[in-house]
């Protein structure tokens, strides 16, 4: 070819071979496709859940006049997940479902659109902008770490009253073989779940300050462009979009 | 030294209108998620309270996925590169789900 690299576009949307195809930037197409892998991870785990829930009895099969009011737990049907979560914090012994789930879900929300309002000010390399809305981020990936550890804290501890076995036993919360909501395996799949995707918003929360501390330093204002902000907001916004499907499959259905 | 350059040059407006329209759209939704999960009867309209939660999530992941990651604005090459593949994942639900719902019927 007579015409050498004569591409219009800047440095960072060009490929080695001078070209850009689907015209994005090499390092943010690989992140769409890792976070495509990651959609199968995630959809491996919540379909498995689909699995075990339907193979499980429901409390309807087992106990056919009792509805969602009468509900009791029982380690031989599958859990109301809404009955399992009912509690908030500093509101002991009142029965709130959903709505600490539901907190958190906004605060997920709230973050990715500080997130994204990061992003756009990367847009116009406006630093001050871009360092404001991170430090948000980071805030919101915090707070909803704290959450879900309060939740797992109370899952595990369990209520004071406990559930009365068969054989007299009883049972306080949940671990990977006892669970005093239902049988083991909702509570297998409550930790395997929610922890994978809490570990997922810890990495994210770490990347987040990291890309905080470079844009701090004046690293990004260098290059020229923001993008790897918007690198690390796509996979911000993917955890947040998992939390989406968790919230709906294991809370709310 | 800096300072001096970013205050000369022009400074951008931020666009940020369409990125808190669908920051609401999302809370809304959520909060008729809440609506529907407590204002309906779990006993008489259960299939219809999930149908109702799966359709709002679909809605949320096209805005997140759509504005946020900005997915909308690129070439559709790229868009259908996404996607395709994703949408094998429904199969592979409706095929287990079905199947969890054998394995229950074995078991008892």
């Amino acid at each position: 070819m007579a015409v050498a690299k004569t591409s219009l576009n800047p440095d960072h949307l060009t490929w080695q071979g001078g070209t850009q195809p689907m015209k994005v930037g090499y390092g943010k197409l690989m992140m769409w496709i890792f976070l495509l892998s990651d959609t199968f991870t995630f959809s491996a785990l919540l379909i498995s859940y689909g699995l075990i829930r339907y193979s499980a009895p429901s409390f309807k099969d087992i106990m056919p006049d009792m509805t969602h009011k009468t509900f009791e737990f029982s380690q031989v049907y599958w859990p109301i997940p809404e009955r399992v979560f009912e509690a908030v914090p500093f509101l002991h012994g009142m029965s709130l479902p959903l709505v600490f789930v539901g907190l958190m879900t906004f605060i997920l929300i709230f973050s990715s659109v500080t997130m994204v309002l990061a992003v756009e000010a990367g847009h116009r390399r406006d630093k001050a902008d871009v360092e404001k809305w991170m430090l948000w981020t980071i805030l919101g990936g915090f707070t909803f770490l704290g959450s879900q550890a309060w939740e797992w804290g109370h899952f595990i501890t369990g209520t004071e009253g406990g559930l009365l076995l068969a054989d007299g036993a009883k049972v306080f919360g949940a671990n990977l073989v006892q669970n005093q909501y239902g049988p083991p395996a909702f509570a297998d799949l409550f930790f395997f779940i929610t922890g994978f995707h809490g570990t997922h918003v810890l990495s994210g929360v770490v990347l987040n300050i990291m890309i905080f501390y470079n844009t701090a330093n004046g690293v990004y204002e260098k290059r020229g462009h923001y993008e790897m902000i918007e690198k690390i907001g796509l996979y911000w916004h993917f955890v947040d979009l998992v939390w989406v499907f968790v919230f709906t499959f294991f809370y709310l259905v | 030294m800096e300072h001096t350059v970013n205050e000369t040059s022009e400074r951008q407006k931020p666009q940020t209108k369409a990125l808190w329209r669908v920051f609401w759209i999302l809370l809304i939704l959520t909060a008729f998620e809440f609506v529907v999960a407590f204002g309906l009867d779990a006993d008489t309209f259960k299939y219809t309270k999930i149908g109702i939660f799966i359709i709002m999530t679909i809605v949320k992941a096209y805005y997140i996925v759509g504005t946020f990651m900005h997915l909308k604005d690129e070439v559709k090459t790229m868009i259908w590169t996404v996607i395709l593949p994703a949408m094998f994942v429904v199969w592979l639900l409706v095929a287990l789900v079905v199947e969890g719902g054998y394995i229950g019927f074995v078991r008892k």
